[in-house]
């Protein structure tokens, strides 16, 4: 697959490294150039300095042709933005967008984006933690098969 | 009117500032201490300390009730998660948005924006009003029509140039509105000459606009 990750901070080299390994093919963009160095040296994908609500720097990461774009800069608002151009202007697919306010993360979930709002996942794992996990929910559970 | 106005700067409080004289209620959301209170003494209790991106904030500024909110931070993201925050989770009638990147103008407008306002591009007009070497100067964008209303001057070479109106092929979706010559205003009819350095002024599609300029200007 062709995916294009913008922000190269420690989750989006993670996930860039990991992704290029797996054999797809990656472009990452960040708006500092001190950022890549967080990438692996095995990492063979692109590395591309820019913003990423510039139509012109997505169209050089290769937006047009991208399966996947995922947003996980450190600026909530950049990640909507940039994700909205991606799915409206640039018809991408599949298009994940991280969102740590959870307020906006409800906001821009209705509005059809997808959405992973790592502060509500901490607190639900910490919560957890603390009170122990609550009952999983299966199919049996629920009153199915 | 109630009119929220997310962001501080100096676009927030000189709006802020004529919306008071007005006779409007204004509030300015402002998250920088400073500015916030520099604000306040200047206006009066028109300023709330926040962040206008967040939901809590708007809520708290009464945003459902806003009949307008505009949002001037510097920052284009901002400005748009702002405004949709407004229009999406507030209902507020009418969101403006200030840009910078003037590119951003197509994106807003797909996004659901009402209005935006560039800086860029308006000292851009002002500049190409300015100066007479100008092909094609974009007089003003009827956006939601993709309709554009465009000046420029016949050239010499314009295969246009000593032709009746009613004789010259256009670009499609192309009028002409009206010509000016020697300071005098000419509304064309059919038989209507057009000479090399008029002035021409002409409704036309977006797409077409290109194809008018080099039929105009042709050198």
């Amino acid at each position: 697959m062709r995916i294009v990750i913008l922000g190269c901070g420690r989750v989006g080299a993670r996930l860039a490294n990991r992704l290029h390994a797996q054999g797809h093919q990656v472009a990452i963009i960040d708006k500092s150039p001190d950022a890549f160095s967080r990438l692996s040296p095995e990492f063979g994908g692109e590395a591309i300095l820019g913003t990423g609500i510039d139509g012109e720097v997505l169209e050089q990461a290769g937006i047009e042709q991208a399966d996947v774009f995922i947003t996980v800069t450190e600026d909530d608002n950049i990640n909507i933005m940039a994700s909205q151009m991606a799915q409206l202007i640039y018809r991408v697919k599949k298009v994940i967008t991280r969102i740590y306010d959870p307020a906006r993360e409800k906001v821009f979930r209705e509005l059809g984006l997808t959405t992973v709002c790592p502060t509500e996942m901490t607190a639900k794992l910490l919560r957890d933690k603390l009170v122990g996990a609550a009952p999983a929910t299966t199919p049996a559970a629920r009153g199915g098969r | 009117m109630y009119i929220v106005v997310a962001g501080g700067g100096k676009v927030g409080f000189y709006l802020a500032k004529a919306l008071v004289n007005e006779g409007h209620e204004v509030l300015v959301i402002e998250k920088d201490k400073k500015k916030s209170a520099l604000i306040g003494e200047e206006l009066g209790s028109v300023v709330m300390r926040g962040d206008a991106c967040e939901a809590a904030t708007l809520a708290e500024a009464g945003a459902n009730r806003a009949d307008v909110v505009v949002a001037v931070t510097g920052d284009d993201e901002d400005n748009l998660v702002i405004c949709q925050m407004a229009k999406r989770k507030f209902n507020v009638g009418r969101t403006i948005a200030r840009i910078n990147n003037p590119k951003n103008e197509t994106i807003f407008k797909l996004l659901g924006i009402d209005a935006t306002v560039s800086s860029t591009n308006l000292i851009l007009a002002q500049i190409e009003q300015e100066m007479p070497a100008q092909a094609l100067i974009h007089r003003i964008l009827l956006r939601d029509a993709g309709l554009e209303l465009v000046e420029g001057i016949v050239s010499r070479n314009s295969p246009l140039s000593g032709k009746s109106l009613k004789d010259v092929r256009l670009p499609a979706e192309t009028k002409i509105l009206l010509m000016m010559r020697e300071r005098a205003a000419i509304v064309p009819i059919g038989t209507t000459e057009i000479n090399a350095g008029d002035s021409v002024i002409a409704l036309t599609k977006s797409e077409h606009e290109a194809e008018l300029r080099k039929l105009l200007t042709a050198d």
